[in-house]
């Protein structure tokens, strides 16, 4: 069921270019970035010319770019932390790792550098087990196995469709958490990798993620804008939403969901007072969020991602609709997304 | 919001008991000695009543072996399995205490990778403390540790959590294996030190094991029967998981919080895998009838009590598993004596309430 062996020729990694100078950034990564190709997607809002270092082998796609491939009308979906999104449409690869720009390797308690494209891989590789929780986390992980007590008819377990990373230093904490903490950095390395269980949502951060493309690729939808979206991470909250939605077509289709390891560093910039103006909105929605994607359920007749998501847009405008236009629009950008991943994307091996 | 005080953790050493089954002997608690001295221990002794247990100096203790087990309780005393360290339960029910820690007598203080000794037992209360969240996952674990909280993304409403009645701990060394995996990889050591508290989300089960367990007695107690094994039953090693299985479901129905984690012990010994496969073998089976039985069993509004949830799930364990086989028939009955047992031994006293909430 799983992957016996990830190679690179099935990756592209996507990076959102949200700063112009990128020079520290994939020196930085280098030594993990280099065999793979790569997919950089300016903000379009970015207003400078992005700086890159030679030698890697990449794609850069700007404002220009997103117009001719989706039309101007639609590449409004693709500002800020969304221009990843464009990445994952015109990719042609089974895998991608996608981590933000103001990220970088990790150390683990022994001081050794995080590979953590490699560590993203192996979880998408080795199944995921959503059934039942095995308390010695990752069963596949070297020197872990299932415990007793775990029905043998749940070991083989189910294909990992995505793979959610962890941040030391700035931890992705929401601004009023932040701001009431501005000293908190997450210094702690917590070495294990778990499969989230079926029916329990979790917020996907957006920060450090990787998932197989061909499965679940139209789940992460580039959909909730908030009105003052910003250009920090507190300042959005399109990942959580994008997160929710591939958890809930990932128990509809039987894919399982991993988090925990890989950590990357994540540098620590902004002001949580600053962004509190901006996310109020977010932390708001939330509340409205949660229940509505915990009791969300998809007809049996949606098998593949896109009519996953064809339905919830649905239902996100009757259920969501009247709650906050913003969700009107959500439900709209869902729409254009699949239509978009059908012409576009579809074309994929 | 969570608390990032940093007051030192409360020793409860008046409102705790420590529970040990034991056969051997209890040289064990000489290395646990700095930790556990101050609180008071409930030795369950199993097997034969005409062996004398040396508990080494300086502990407070009461002693239970099988006849006074048959004396307390009676005709009730069959609920209550021998030969199988299950007879562990006993001390829960005896015990007048608000919380339970059990350990087992090969289970050694363990050292976090910095090298300092473990104080599990600080752990498990501070575990069992401060709440759980069951009803949306924290991808940093446990909120309200220190350096830790709750993550962008995790709705205000739910970070109050809710009260935690178990605190599952994990083991170094000799990992809890079933037979087969022990038969296959003899050799395989725990050796990874995770750094985490995490609670077990709402409608999730897990295997739980009882050899480093903690619990509120008076928020989940009743539902801790470690069921029929050893002696004359059918199964062994399932003890601790059936009760793990009907204490998730209950909490899940009460609002109580599960976590596991934190802390380590160190198991020292591994215990012969043939021996295992015997006890088990029926239950490898078994399981997979028991566990689609427990992740669909409900219970109703009205079950409001710990107690009415046992009862219930006992009644529907009768309905639906006794199928599977008589062996669950017998498992129901004893169910129902050991909530009759607990009641007898543990009356409400007046102007208690009914614990937990549906």
């Amino acid at each position: 069921m799983s992957q016996a062996n990830i190679s690179e020729s099935e990756v592209d990694i996507v990076i959102g270019a949200l700063h112009s100078d990128l020079t520290l950034f994939m020196n930085e990564w280098r030594p993990f970035f280099l065999r793979f190709h790569i997919i950089i997607v300016k903000d379009p809002d970015l207003k400078e010319d992005l700086q890159i270092p030679e030698g890697f082998e990449l794609d850069v796609y700007s404002k220009s770019d997103i117009e001719r491939v989706v039309g101007s009308s639609t590449a409004g979906l693709f500002s800020g932390y969304s221009c990843r999104y464009f990445g994952y449409l015109v990719s042609r690869k089974k895998y991608i790792v996608c981590v933000d720009d103001d990220c970088f390797p990790a150390r683990d308690n022994m001081g050794n550098v995080v590979d953590a494209l490699a560590e993203h891989l192996f979880n998408l590789k080795t199944p995921a087990t959503p059934f039942f929780f095995n308390t010695l986390y990752d069963p596949f992980r070297k020197g872990a196995d299932f415990v007793r007590g775990y029905p043998f008819s749940l070991r083989s377990g189910v294909d990992c469709a995505l793979s959610c990373g962890l941040w030391l230093n700035q931890a992705d904490f929401d601004a009023p958490t932040q701001a009431l903490k501005p000293g908190v950095r997450n210094l702690r390395y917590v070495d294990a990798v778990m499969t989230v269980p079926v029916r329990t949502m979790i917020p996907v951060s957006g920060i450090n993620i990787a998932f197989n493309r061909e499965v679940v690729g139209p789940a992460l939808v580039p959909a909730l804008k908030l009105a003052d979206e910003g250009k920090l991470r507190w300042e959005t909250i399109e990942d959580i939403w994008s997160g929710m939605c591939v958890k809930v077509i990932c128990d509809h289709l039987g894919l399982g969901v991993k988090t925990g390891l890989p950590y990357v560093y994540r540098t620590q910039r902004g002001s949580a007072i600053e962004s509190l103006k901006k996310e109020w909105q977010g932390v708001k929605l939330m509340e409205d969020i949660v229940p509505f994607f915990q009791s969300l359920r998809l007809p049996q007749s949606a098998s593949t991602a896109e009519a996953c998501v064809a339905e919830m847009a649905k239902t996100v405008k009757e259920k969501l609709g009247q709650v906050d236009p913003l969700f009107l629009r959500a439900a709209q950008a869902m729409e254009d997304w699949v239509k978009l991943w059908a012409s576009v994307a579809s074309s994929t091996g | 919001m969570a608390d990032a005080s940093i007051a030192p953790t409360p020793l409860l050493k008046d409102e705790l008991d420590i529970v040990i089954p034991t056969i051997r002997n209890l040289d064990f608690l000489e290395m646990w000695r700095p930790f556990f001295q101050p609180y008071h221990l409930i030795i369950v002794q199993d097997g034969d009543p005409t062996k004398t247990i040396s508990v080494p100096d300086g502990f407070d203790y009461e002693l239970y072996n099988r006849n006074d087990i048959n004396r307390i309780l009676g005709p009730r005393a069959s609920c209550i399995s021998f030969k199988d360290s299950a007879c562990r339960c006993f001390g829960y029910m005896v015990s007048k205490k608000k919380y339970i820690y059990t350990i087992d007598d090969d289970c050694f203080v363990a050292s976090d990778p910095s090298g300092k000794k473990i104080n599990a037992l600080e752990q498990h209360i501070k575990n069992l403390l401060c709440p759980s969240t069951p009803l949306f996952f924290n991808t940093l674990y446990d909120p309200y540790r220190e350096g830790a909280d709750f993550v962008r993304g995790y709705p205000f409403s739910l970070r109050e959590g809710v009260p935690t009645a178990v605190s599952h701990g994990l083991w170094l060394n000799i990992p809890d294996y079933d037979a087969p995996t022990q038969l296959v990889k003899p050799l395989e050591r725990n050796t990874r030190y995770v750094d985490a508290v995490l609670t077990i989300p709402k409608g999730t089960l897990f295997p739980m094991c009882g050899m480093n367990l903690a619990f509120d007695r008076d928020l989940i107690g009743p539902a801790m029967y470690f069921g029929l094994m050893g002696d004359g039953q059918p199964i062994g090693r399932y003890d601790d998981m059936w009760a793990g299985w009907c204490v998730k479901v209950i909490c899940d129905h009460l609002g109580l919080g599960v976590k596991t984690g934190l802390p380590y012990i160190y198991h020292s010994k591994a215990s012969n895998p043939f021996v295992n496969l015997r006890k088990e073998y029926k239950g490898i089976f078994w399981q997979e009838e028991i566990i689609p039985f427990f992740q669909n069993a409900s219970l109703p509004k009205e079950a409001t009590t710990v107690q009415k949830c046992y009862i219930e799930l006992a009644k529907q364990v009768k309905d639906k598993l006794s199928k599977v086989d008589p062996y669950f028939d017998k498992l129901a009955d004893a169910m129902v004596t050991w909530i009759e047992a607990w009641d007898e031994l543990n009356p409400p006293t007046k102007g208690s309430v009914a614990n937990g909430k549906a």
